[in-house]
């Protein structure tokens, strides 16, 4: 068993890595260091320095990921990749329901007009357009598929913030020193940071405000 | 079997407009017009309850309430539990299928499907028309 001062020491840094949701059961915590003080007592100075050892490896292990995560600037996938990913995929899903509204309005309107057709002309556009009607279920299932990888993104997300809190101070040490760092700046964007694909509906110009964009050269 | 009645009453269920608006134009090719929406199961079943219906036919996958909660709530209503259930839905998996069964469904439709599918299975739960 360990000296009551020793397990009050623990189990209140337990207490305080419970308040930062690192999810790993304290109980098991408790039973390895129980199990390496256990170990001591028999000596040996050999053991000891292996423990030693093994422990100093340990925290240099930890100081390596953690400045991995630094250097993967996690809270930047939180921060923008992740949100900005999930919204052009709710975006495709948009684009995709508008663009079937029109291929349905347009086919809507050539099955109207068979029926002015001879019969046999009238049997093979419905044809046609009931083929049109079944491609476009691709809207459905595609939305459904997007919806699914939005749910991974947003497990991702979860993930990641787990993995920043528990690794917090050190992370946003590292990011604010990052932020010091001067950003290559230069007068006007080149043209890599101009390919940006297209924007989302909210944030995007109309074809009237590029036109009144345009005309503000004049 | 009787002869099916053209001018019958149908309920669709599905979250996504498309999807409504497929199953509406197909059904209106095979000579059905009387044909209302609901984008949910608890919406399809407010309008079960205000207005008869000869059929429903349902997606599976719907918020706040799934096809498969619609299923089972038309089942366990007096007035309702005999009205065909048709589930057309993505989730193909055996366990999905069962489950369907088990609840009560009538026919299930596996998306994407085509006319000549939802055809046959329209005859299979209504009679050949």
């Amino acid at each position: 068993m360990l000296a009551p001062t020793v397990r009050d020491g623990i189990e209140r840094q337990l207490a305080d890595l419970r308040k930062r949701r690192i999810h790993v059961d304290p109980q098991d915590i408790l039973e390895v260091v129980e199990s390496v003080m256990g170990s001591l007592h028999g000596d040996s100075s050999g053991v000891n320095s292996k423990l030693h050892a093994d422990i100093e490896a340990l925290a240099d292990y930890i100081s390596t990921v953690k400045a991995e995560i630094a250097e993967i600037r996690a809270d930047k996938i939180n921060a923008e990749y992740v949100p900005t990913a999930s919204d052009e995929l709710s975006a495709i899903v948009g684009a995709t329901e508008q663009a079937t509204n029109s291929i349905f309005e347009a086919v809507e309107l050539i099955e109207g007009l068979s029926q002015e057709m001879a019969p046999d002309m009238a049997d093979q556009v419905t044809t046609a357009v009931t083929g049109i009607y079944e491609a476009c279920s691709f809207q459905d299932i595609t939305g459904q598929r997007i919806s699914k990888v939005v749910k991974a993104l947003q497990s991702i997300e979860e993930k990641v913030q787990d993995l920043l809190v528990a690794f917090g101070e050190d992370a946003g040490e590292a990011r604010r020193d990052r932020a010091k760092e001067p950003e290559a700046v230069s007068a006007k964007p080149d043209d890599k940071s101009l390919m940006n694909g297209p924007q989302l509906p909210d944030n995007a110009n109309s074809q009237a405000d590029i036109d009144a964009l345009l005309a503000s050269f004049d | 079997m009787a002869a099916v009645d053209m001018n019958m009453q149908i309920l669709i269920v599905d979250d996504y407009k498309t999807m409504l608006r497929i199953i509406r134009n197909l059904l209106k090719q095979l000579g059905f017009n009387n044909v209302d929406e609901a984008m949910d199961g608890s919406a399809a079943l407010q309008k079960l309850r205000d207005k008869e219906f000869n059929l429903v036919i349902s997606d599976w996958n719907m918020e706040p309430m799934s096809g498969l909660q619609l299923l089972k709530e038309v089942r366990a209503d007096v007035k309702l539990k005999e009205t065909p259930f048709i589930m057309i839905t993505a989730e193909s998996k055996s366990e999905n299928v069962i489950a369907a069964k088990e609840a009560g469904v009538s026919n299930y439709i596996v998306k994407p499907f085509n006319a000549a599918t939802l055809k046959g299975k329209l005859a299979s739960v209504l009679g050949n028309f």
